[in-house]
């Protein structure tokens, strides 16, 4: 029944080329900009290298002291914070601290060259999954002893010393020379927590140790030891807090942290901070705004498919007189649509495939790698479907109430 | 086999109320060939529409083997269409789409019948209309008596019960009506298929076993009833 389902959606399509213009261009227009953003979503947030394991992951990059004569201040947690309270925490696997990353100078050939510097401790490179193109990370020992030492990415050492390999030689950034013991694949710029140009140990910075502040400019890295724990992490994460919140409150404030995965991180400063997790309120909104956007071209999915379907209408009155029921008639037309949108999703993907690499060669995000993996491809799918589904139905169902009789005058041929 | 009791069809709109049938009484028996005639208009197709469950009537009732089918739902009564009835139309209705095989597999593609079953019967049923040499042909490419042989194919596939022509002839010269009028009747003898046909043609008409005439949506003559009153 499908191959006959299919042969005849394939013949409809063949029979009116305008019609199947118009409903593909807008369907993989539609498909095409929904993948590019669900690739920039999985970028952003999905399992990457070096945050190739995700659930496993937390991040703390802000903390909100909130003083009793309501005024506020957010930002980076400092270095204190984390290394006095997080790294208190017991039930993680690992924990890194790791400040922002700043932008500094280098020269090479008189020609300026501006870098993103981020100083780590040796767990930055056991939490996280590097891509090593040479050298290793910087060890536990260097660390402690403050050793000019630095992992630089890809493009530096193109930039910095060409094709020649890196490792052992001296990098100058900021009038200090580092030793380069490491190159790593370029992270993308979007993947704030690992991103930098070049790392070096963050004991060269120890002049911000002493500092007792609760805010500066680190960020920690959890790692749980697997991902059921990372709920375990975060309640042990807020009763931290609260017994921080007891030695603060005689100054006069309360203080807000907490530990969240990436898309956390991100929904919590993108709704402007709280106490609740914000991600599924996130999710609902993106989902949302993916549904408006798709809003428009269904419906004028849905308007084409009702003059397409309302040309068939004698077909229709055929297949109920030789027993079709009302049912069938509607799986016909359903996986007919589908079909279309499924074709609407290959040209969309191919379209996608294109417009992805223009903006990975265009430089708009630096060391973008952006592409159409499994996950990007499967809710690729899944958006032909529920496309396929909405716009399909509705045409579906008002053809299949037609009355036999009527349908069969509609068409006569 | 077919029964229809009281039948009434009306027709309204806001401001007119037509009569399609008025107070019909039929019992076509398992076998016959029945024919009914009458002028345009008098309610000839809306009878076989409604004997075929393609419409309702207004009031009244249609029995098929006895069994009453006013309370089926909608896919009971596809499932009835499907099993034991094929109806031939004067404009064929062919699918446009599809090869003259794909359309004569269509009833089967309603039941659970494999692909190669369907395809093996369909082929059948084009051998009994002498269609065998064009079953990779699409309908556009068929002449008039071929598209209608093609429709009297589909129709035969599901090996239905009854048969219900409307004009399958209307739009045949007259050696083409020839041809399909002999594959009816042979279908009739040779099978046992019973066959109801609407047609204009009276020396059609004249070939089948039992004649109804039809006037302003009433049955004014049987000629069964006229041979027993005789």
């Amino acid at each position: 029944m499908l191959k006959n389902y299919l042969k005849i959606a394939w013949a409809v399509l063949q029979r009116r080329k305008f019609f199947t213009f118009i409903s593909l261009f807008g369907i993989s227009f539609t498909l095409m900009v929904l993948m590019v953003v669900t690739s920039l979503f999985d970028h952003v947030f999905g399992p990457q290298m070096p945050e190739r394991e995700s659930d496993r992951l937390l991040f703390v990059n802000n903390l909100r002291e909130q003083f009793k004569n309501d005024g506020m201040s957010s930002g980076p947690p400092s270095y204190y914070f984390l290394d006095r309270y997080v790294r208190s925490l017991k039930t993680p696997e690992n924990i890194s601290i790791n400040s922002i990353f700043t932008t500094v100078n280098s020269y090479v050939n008189n020609k300026k060259l501006t870098l993103d510097l981020k100083f780590t401790d040796e767990a930055f490179w056991e939490i996280l999954e590097f891509n090593f193109l040479e050298g290793r990370p910087f060890s536990a020992q260097e660390v402690a002893n403050a050793t000019r030492v630095a992992v630089i990415n890809q493009n530096t050492r193109k930039s910095y010393f060409g094709d020649k390999e890196a490792v052992g030689q001296y990098i100058e950034v900021d009038q200090v020379k580092y030793k380069v013991i490491g190159v790593v694949k370029d992270v993308p710029a979007l993947r704030l927590h690992s991103y930098a140009d070049l790392w070096v140990p963050i004991t060269l910075k120890s002049q911000d140790f002493k500092r007792t502040s609760l805010r500066g400019s680190y960020f920690a890295t959890i790692k749980a030891k697997k991902a059921s724990d990372v709920p375990k992490i975060k309640d042990e994460y807020g009763q931290m807090m609260q017994q921080l919140n007891k030695q603060v409150s005689k100054e006069d404030k309360e203080v807000h942290s907490y530990a969240d995965n990436i898309f956390g991180t991100f929904a919590r400063s993108f709704l402007g901070g709280g106490t609740k997790d914000k991600s599924t309120f996130l999710y609902m909104i993106l989902a949302g705004a993916a549904f408006l956007f798709m809003l428009l071209p269904t419906i004028n999915l849905v308007n084409i498919n009702i003059s397409r379907i309302m040309e068939r209408s004698s077909e229709i009155g055929v297949r109920k007189a030789f027993g079709a029921s009302s049912k069938t008639i509607i799986g016909q037309f359903v996986v007919e649509n589908i079909f279309l949108t499924l074709l609407g999703g290959m040209l969309g993907f191919l379209i996608s495939a294109g417009v992805l690499e223009i903006i990975n060669n265009s430089g708009i995000i630096a060391y973008a790698d952006l592409g159409l993996n499994l996950r990007v491809f499967a809710w690729g799918l899944l958006l032909c479907l529920v496309f396929g589904l909405v716009s399909g139905v509705y045409p579906a169902f008002k053809m299949s109430r037609l009355n036999a009789v009527e349908a069969l005058k509609g068409g006569s041929k | 086999m077919i029964q229809l009791i009281d039948i009434e069809k009306v027709y309204r709109t806001k401001t007119i109320e037509t009569v399609a049938l008025h107070r019909v009484n039929l019992h076509v028996e398992r076998g016959e060939f029945v024919s009914i005639m009458g002028p345009s208009g008098c309610g000839k197709s809306t009878l076989l529409n409604i004997m075929g469950l393609l419409d309702e009537p207004t009031s009244g009732h249609v029995a098929i083997d006895g069994q009453p089918v006013k309370t089926h739902s909608d896919s009971k009564l596809a499932k009835l269409r499907n099993e034991k009835i094929g109806f031939v139309f004067q404009s064929y209705h062919l699918i446009y789409d599809l090869s003259v095989v794909d359309n004569v597999e269509l009833p089967l593609l309603y039941r659970n019948v494999s692909g190669s079953d369907r395809r093996k019967r369909a082929l059948e049923a084009l051998e009994k209309v002498g269609l065998s040499a064009r079953t990779k042909h699409f309908p556009n490419q068929l002449s008039g008596g071929q598209r209608q042989r093609v429709a009297i194919a589909r129709a035969l596939a599901g090996n239905p019960e009854i048969i219900l022509a409307d004009e399958p002839t209307g739009n045949l010269d007259s050696v083409m009506g020839e041809e399909i009028m002999d594959i009816l009747l042979r279908l009739n003898q040779e099978e046992g298929t019973t066959i109801v046909m609407v047609t204009h043609d009276e020396n059609m008409a004249l070939k089948t076993n039992r004649l109804i005439r039809f006037f302003d949506g009433q049955q004014v003559a049987d000629s069964r009833v006229l041979e027993a009153q005789i």
